[in-house]
């Protein structure tokens, strides 16, 4: 009962927010690089959560924020699940000095802190759309091998994948016929947690300022702009912050869920 | 009389949820008793067993009837109460005792841990019991047995020295809970020896529990025979098999009756060749200068205990471990080591079938997937050609076609290998490589395995490398024998004459172990063996 109605509450603010995204152009007042208004406006005066430092209103660049977070969280999330799965599973069904190599590489990409790599690689490669998503899939690639590595090691060595072995199938038929199968499951729990821990990271990148580049906006970099309106005692900076924290919290309940039954599947025992 | 009487369940019932897992189920064991229980797995034999102790596995529930054990009501007691009762009344001994012991205590830690619990004892008193009964139990230097960790005993000797923990309590009550289903042949007779030896001499009543009807028949003065949760027959175990009345339990004792020879086919034109093949993994060589030959139609069983090499051999043959040295030849053609270098044909005409289904289908798919895909990528097969062909398939394997969209989870363990020998015909292959395939099925369903296998070979014109560590199987069922002991091929021969002549004392020894239902057979045996 208590499981449902988390899953529940965790559906209605992740549509809610997904339709805030989408349909940003329409729901917004007013566009969201244009001042509008004074500078520190409380909600009410201007607009339903009232302007920013520079007079913009701020539910419009909330709308139109949630757009880059997500649309970062999504592609790069989905990018770093391939690519750890795909060399896991690779590593583990040659072993050998392809597991040795593929292995080492992840240690060194995992013995730096995240963040402090990502600076580098943008420093070095400059700030885009594109390359913020590449850095961000390849950085969080290593957590998804290192998940799936032992999993795929354990589905190798069964002997479904030895009668595929003696029938002479090829690679793609191992990778995604006998084994990515079976690991649904365990990747679905890895996937929400990996959505979780990317919108923070596109946050914290956006909010150190080598993120999403001004004018335009995501949640991270919203609670950069707006953190001076905290010391002017204004509440509205909590605002971008709330809804990260929403979204993951939202994304883990309905992943929670999703476990849950599909292990409950008689097919999965 | 009630003096005797240690056990008795009357009309117990146990459920899980909407499952009767137990049905008015009434046994009594007196002292110095042993009361055989079979049937096959699902039957509810270990259920009763473990009933006998009021101790039920997460989510059974007794609903009905009363155990008394020792005089104490056993379903009326509070925990403590039960607690006590199964400390210092019952012991058990379970079917794997690798799994039993905690690889990191000593082993005469754990089997003095009950007395070490009660306190009443100095450890050398302990000590003086543990190796009385190692030495009870035939164990090697019974002295210092005790100061051995569970790796470095053999198997025997660890479920030997499970039973000396299930004595040391000297209960009123022990359950066998398969003893020796995990030991081979040889190693078995010496465990039944001691079991039945140690049951008489400490006078307690005992449990023994086992699929196999003709251990149980050596070993239990009366059996009682389950199926699905209910008792089908009990009685006297002279009576029981040699008069069953039930059409269950009659079946039971046919499938033990003495074998016929499978008619042979002399001049089968040899279709596989293994000439002086060694095998190995690193430094070790698990196969010495193997050489066989299947001909066209039959069937060459590959017969040794664990350890022996068998299955080694066979996947060297498949491909899956390289042949160090040596040839495998197929009509002639010499075959790649490796089965990745082996041509499309050669992997398509050699099909191999696993131990067990449970690994060897892959859960997520459907029958029909499974069965489908060797005819897609051997013969191009799809669509409605194939799903005529899949029809054909699940009736030649005796399932119906319904079957098709279902997963594995849905299948019992025979339906299970049904269908990994349909996914093995669905590639046309000349050679099916067996590897104890029924194993780990239950006799009667080993049995119908059997039919079908011998029933394909015409049908499909096979011929079958069938790997077993059961004699009894090779006997009925192969025209050719291959004894293996240490990685070599010891004897090999027509099967008749190595089962009527064998040669060598091993054969020999091993022929004589296979358990059989006749009175006196394990007496007979412990003689010769001394």
């Amino acid at each position: 009962m208590w499981s449902k109605l988390t899953l529940f509450i965790s559906i209605g603010v992740l549509v809610l927010m997904a339709l805030g995204a989408i349909f940003a152009p329409l729901l917004a007042a007013y566009p969201p690089n244009e001042m509008v208004f004074t500078a520190f406006q409380p909600p009410g005066e201007a607009g339903l959560l009232g302007s920013d430092g520079l007079g913009r209103d701020l539910f419009s660049r909330i709308l139109f924020g949630m757009r880059y977070t997500f649309l970062v969280t999504i592609v790069a999330t989905s990018l770093a699940g391939a690519i750890g799965v795909t060399l896991a599973m690779i590593a583990a069904l040659n072993k050998g000095w392809v597991d040795i190599v593929i292995g080492r590489a992840v240690d060194i990409l995992m013995s730096v802190p995240q963040i402090i790599f990502a600076l580098i690689i943008l420093a070095i490669s400059g700030v885009s759309l594109y390359t913020l998503i590449a850095t961000m899939a390849v950085l969080q690639s290593s957590t998804y091998f290192r998940v799936t590595r032992p999993i795929a090691g354990d589905l190798a060595t069964m002997e479904y994948v030895e009668v595929a072995r003696l029938r002479g199938e090829g690679l793609s038929w191992y990778l995604f016929r006998e084994i990515l199968p079976n690991m649904i499951p365990s990747l679905l729990a890895q996937f929400g947690l990996g959505l979780s821990s990317a919108a923070l990271f596109i946050s914290s990148l956006s909010f150190l300022g080598i993120g999403i580049q001004p004018p335009a906006a995501d949640l991270g970099g919203l609670v950069r702009e707006n953190a001076l309106a905290l010391a002017a005692g204004r509440w509205t900076p909590l605002v971008p912050a709330m809804c990260i924290a929403a979204f993951c919290l939202s994304v883990n309940g309905v992943v929670d869920w999703l476990v849950g039954r599909y292990s409950d599947r008689p097919e999965a025992r | 009389m009630t003096d005797t009487r240690i056990l008795t369940i009357s009309n117990l019932k146990v459920e899980a949820g909407p499952n009767l897992l137990l049905d008015d189920v009434s046994i009594h064991v007196d002292r110095g008793e042993v009361l055989g229980l079979i049937g096959e797995s699902g039957a509810g034999k270990s259920t009763l067993a473990l009933g006998a102790i009021a101790l039920f596995r997460s989510g059974c529930q007794p609903t009905g009837g009363s155990i008394t054990l020792s005089g104490q009501s056993l379903l009326e007691l509070d925990a403590a109460g039960l607690d006590t009762v199964r400390r210092t009344k019952a012991a058990y001994v379970a079917q794997s005792a690798a799994a039993a012991f905690n690889p990191f205590y000593r082993l005469e830690d754990q089997v003095t841990e009950v007395p070490a619990m009660r306190g009443h004892l100095s450890r050398a008193e302990r000590h003086r019991m543990a190796a009385a009964l190692f030495e009870e139990l035939q164990l090697p230097d019974p002295e210092n047995f005790g100061r051995r960790y569970p790796h470095q005993v053999s198997g025997g000797q660890l479920q030997r020295a499970m039973i000396a923990m299930a004595l040391i309590n000297q209960p009123d009550l022990i359950i066998f809970d398969e003893p020796t289903t995990a030991l081979d042949v040889t190693t078995q007779i010496e465990v039944l020896r001691l079991i039945r030896k140690v049951t008489r001499t400490h006078n307690c009543a005992a449990l023994y529990i086992s699929h196999d009807l003709a251990v149980v028949s050596q070993m239990a003065d009366r059996i009682v025979v389950m199926r699905n949760g209910r008792m089908v027959e009990q009685g006297p175990t002279r009576q029981l098999v040699d008069n069953p009345q039930t059409e269950y339990a009659q079946r039971l004792v046919a499938n033990q009756g003495e074998g016929t020879y499978a008619a042979g086919n002399d001049n089968a034109q040899t279709l596989l060749e293994v000439s002086h093949v060694d095998v190995g993994y690193g430094a070790l060589t698990a196969v010495k200068d193997a050489s066989i030959a299947l001909g066209a139609g039959s069937v060459l069983a590959l017969v040794g205990e664990s350890g022996s090499g068998k299955t080694t051999l066979a996947r060297a043959i498949a491909g899956l471990q390289p042949v160090r040295t040596g040839a495998v030849r197929m009509r002639g053609e010499t075959l790649a080591p490796l089965v990745e270098r082996r041509t499309f044909d050669q992997r398509r005409l050699v099909q191999y079938i696993h131990q067990l289904p449970d690994l060897a289908l892959n859960g997520r798919q459907t029958i029909r997937e499974i069965v489908g895909r060797p005819l897609a990528f051997f013969h191009g097969i799809k669509g409605a050609a194939a799903d005529a062909r899949l029809r054909e398939l699940m009736e030649a394997i005796e399932l119906p076609a319904d079957y098709l969209d279902r997963y594995p989870a849905s299948l019992s363990g025979g339906q299970k290998q049904r269908i990994c020998i349909a996914r093995s015909l669905a590639a046309k292959p000349d050679i099916l490589i067996c590897d104890e395939i029924t194993s780990a099925l239950d006799p009667l369903v080993e049995e119908s395995i059997i039919r079908l296998l011998t029933k394909l070979i015409e049908e499909e014109a096979l011929s079958i490398l069938f790997i077993t560590h059961n004699l009894g199987l090779a006997l009925r069922f192969s025209h050719e024998t291959a004894v293996m002991q240490s990685g070599q091929i010891l004897e090999y021969g027509p099967t008749r004459a190595v089962f009527e002549t064998p040669q060598s004392d091993y054969t020999r020894r091993l022929i004589g172990a296979v358990p059989q239902l006749r009175e006196g057979w394990l007496d007979g045996v412990s003689r010769a063996a001394g």
